[in-house]
């Protein structure tokens, strides 16, 4: 079963008197286990692909499968719980909540899980933010935090209610290259151990650490292949190490 | 999602912005405090005078001559001295649940002492007088039926006019000029204290009331005659009672007014607590607008804070928050924020009251009853006045509140 299966997905904004053509059709299926990193320009309507991904907002036409759930007819509250339960997201500016701690922030999607699990959201909370290596900063706020502990944070904010896919929105715009390269890192590592990840992004260099690379232009797809001279973050990293030292 | 995490998440968000929450809740406690202190004072000038009224005997009635109209003309009370012993008699004889009855025959009389000499009430009385008022002798007894039947000149002395002519010595046993014929002394009364008017009840002598017409006035009519019931049940019969005897003797034909006035003790104490109700109420208002400033606060606050924090919203909705969740947190918070205030501006109150009470000698009484409407109703006030930035909040659509800046 692929985790997103959509087609025909059009998304038209009324804008004054003309409209304004988002996304013209999208078919595009993602299966278990894909990296994949979407990318265009700003215009290109790869955020209105996210937030549509993301079960934020609902397309005009076509259909979406989000892991076996048809999304397009689903009212407000449902659409909040399959955030909830099938979700995870990452953005550019980390989003945290201020003035709470690392672990506060990551069981705060637990707090709202309606599926009548038997959870422990601080246990959940500890085990996600050792799994992106930040096990002793558990009770650190975010403004005690660099930008790339911001972001692992938000990574394990997402990864904590195990969800079918984990959508990232220019996870790294906001974060120096080598910062980069660590997230990048994580993500890579994240993706081996089953983790299907969708990158939102427009640089390049984000996206040859993905395996699958889907570029758009106008509202449409315009390239969807495997990622060639794909690299390795973790190796990228021991290279820049290298180079400091010498 | 569960009570205790909303919460907690309430909490949370509250003691993260404590200078902005303390000064929300600034108006409710002021507010709440205001109206514990008010309502105080005024439930303690009615307790006393409350007091007073009940200090004045057990199940009494007053009888005064005169009243409403004569002519048309309204009189008032004791316009036409008009009562007589003979009243009381018949009341005593006829009356069925009037247990006690005594007319009161007052003078004003220099009484010379031991010690000099003092100006106070004299009371010519029955021997039912101490029922009725339910008044204890310190020292020595109350005169009895035999002295008032032989007419007999002993007195009984209230507390200050004791003081003041034996001081530091028993009267009982000594003597006693009023209007230069001697009493003999045989009882002290037992501290009253104040009256509802603020004057002495301790002031007085009592003698028989027969020993008072014959020997200092006189005068065959009654000022006031004085009443009681064994139980407080019985006063609305006993007063209905008396006035159907007092009417039928002077012959007062249906449909003309008493020429004369039945009251208890009830009907006393609301003529006096009549002004400190409204004066309470007005208080209480003018101290229920500040609660209500206060409520406008919390609104005020709640507004900026939906503003201020619309990407948390976002968050909060982009994780999988429904409406409803942000809806109820933001509610928790205010109504969190009102009980919290309302708890502290009852504290404030009651030490308040205290404070105020210590410094001024008011009386001041807190009801339970009070404190608890006073939280419920802060709590109440942040439902009211956090429903409509809640809602707000609840409404705002996760892309937008998510890319607000």
């Amino acid at each position: 079963m692929s985790v997103i299966r959509t087609s025909s997905l059009t998304k038209t904004y009324a804008s004054g008197t003309n409209e304004v053509h988002a996304l013209r059709g999208i078919d595009l299926t993602i299966e278990r286990g894909e990296l994949v990193a979407i990318m265009g320009t700003s215009g290109s309507g790869k955020s209105t692909l996210m937030n549509l991904l993301g079960c934020l907002d609902s397309p005009t036409k076509g259909s979406y499968e989000l892991d076996g759930v048809h999304v397009e007819t689903l009212s407000r509250n449902e659409l909040a719980k399959l955030r909830n339960e099938k979700l995870g997201f990452v953005f550019q500016g980390f989003n945290l909540l201020p003035r709470t701690t690392a672990v506060e922030n990551v069981e705060l999607p637990l707090l709202y899980d309606r599926s009548g699990r038997k959870l422990d959201p601080r246990a959940l909370a500890i085990a996600a933010l050792k799994r992106v290596g930040l096990g002793e900063r558990l009770d650190h706020q975010p403004s005690e935090l660099s930008g790339g502990q911001q972001q692992r944070v938000a990574i394990a904010r997402a990864l904590v209610t195990s969800p079918a896919l984990v959508l990232a929105d220019e996870p790294t715009g906001n974060l120096d290259s080598r910062t980069t390269i660590e997230v990048m890192s994580l993500f890579q590592e994240l993706n081996e151990e089953g983790v299907t990840i969708v990158i939102v992004t427009h640089e390049p260099e984000v996206a040859v650490y993905a395996k699958r690379v889907v570029e758009m232009r106008d509202g449409r797809i315009v390239r969807d292949e495997a990622v060639k001279n794909r690299r390795q973050a973790s190796r990228d990293l021991e290279k820049l190490d290298e180079r400091s030292a010498a | 999602m569960k009570t205790t995490i909303l919460v907690r998440l309430a909490t949370q968000s509250i003691r993260k912005n404590k200078m902005r929450a303390a000064l929300t809740m600034l108006g409710i406690i002021i507010g709440v405090a205001a109206v514990i202190v008010m309502v105080a004072v005024g439930f303690g000038a009615r307790s006393r005078i409350r007091a007073q009224i009940n200090n004045l005997g057990t199940n009494m009635i007053v009888i005064t001559p005169g009243a409403a109209q004569a002519a048309g003309v309204s009189q008032g009370a004791q316009a036409f001295p008009n009562l007589s012993l003979d009243d009381v008699e018949m009341i005593r004889r006829e009356a069925q649940v009037v247990t006690a009855v005594t007319p009161v025959i007052v003078s004003r009389s220099q009484v010379i002492g031991e010690a000099g000499n003092w100006r106070t009430m004299i009371n010519g009385v029955d021997t039912d007088y101490q029922v009725i008022r339910d008044w204890q002798t310190s020292s020595g007894s109350f005169f009895a039926p035999e002295d008032v039947t032989a007419l007999r000149k002993v007195a009984v002395l209230g507390k200050t006019v004791a003081d003041q002519l034996f001081p530091g010595s028993d009267p009982v046993g000594q003597e006693v000029q009023i209007r230069n014929v001697p009493f003999d002394v045989v009882g002290v009364l037992a501290a009253k204290g104040q009256t509802a008017s603020g004057s002495d009840s301790d002031d007085v002598v009592l003698i028989p009331h027969t020993t008072a017409k014959a020997v200092l006035s006189g005068r065959s009519f009654l000022p006031q005659i004085l009443a009681s019931t064994a139980s407080e049940g019985d006063i609305v019969a006993a007063q209905d009672e008396i006035r159907v005897l007092l009417r039928e003797s002077r012959r007062i034909g249906e449909g003309d007014p008493d020429d004369f006035t039945v009251r208890n003790q009830n009907d006393l104490a609301e003529a006096a607590e009549g002004s400190t109700k409204v004066m309470t109420l007005l208080l209480a208002a003018i101290a229920s607008i500040s609660l209500l400033v206060g409520g406008i606060g919390i609104m005020n606050i709640m507004l900026v804070s939906v503003t201020e924090r619309t990407r948390e919203i976002g968050i909060r909705l982009a994780i999988g928050a429904r409406g409803s969740d942000v809806l109820t947190q933001f509610l928790v918070e205010s109504i969190v924020m009102g009980v919290l205030g309302g708890l502290i501006g009852l504290a404030l109150g009651v030490v308040g009251s205290e404070v105020l009470g210590h410094f001024t000698g008011w009386e001041t009484v807190i009801s339970p009853l009070l404190m608890l409407v006073a939280v419920v109703f802060s709590g109440a006030v942040g439902v009211f006045f956090g429903y409509y930035p809640a809602r707000k909040a609840a409404a705002l659509h996760p892309i937008e509140a998510l890319r607000y800046e």
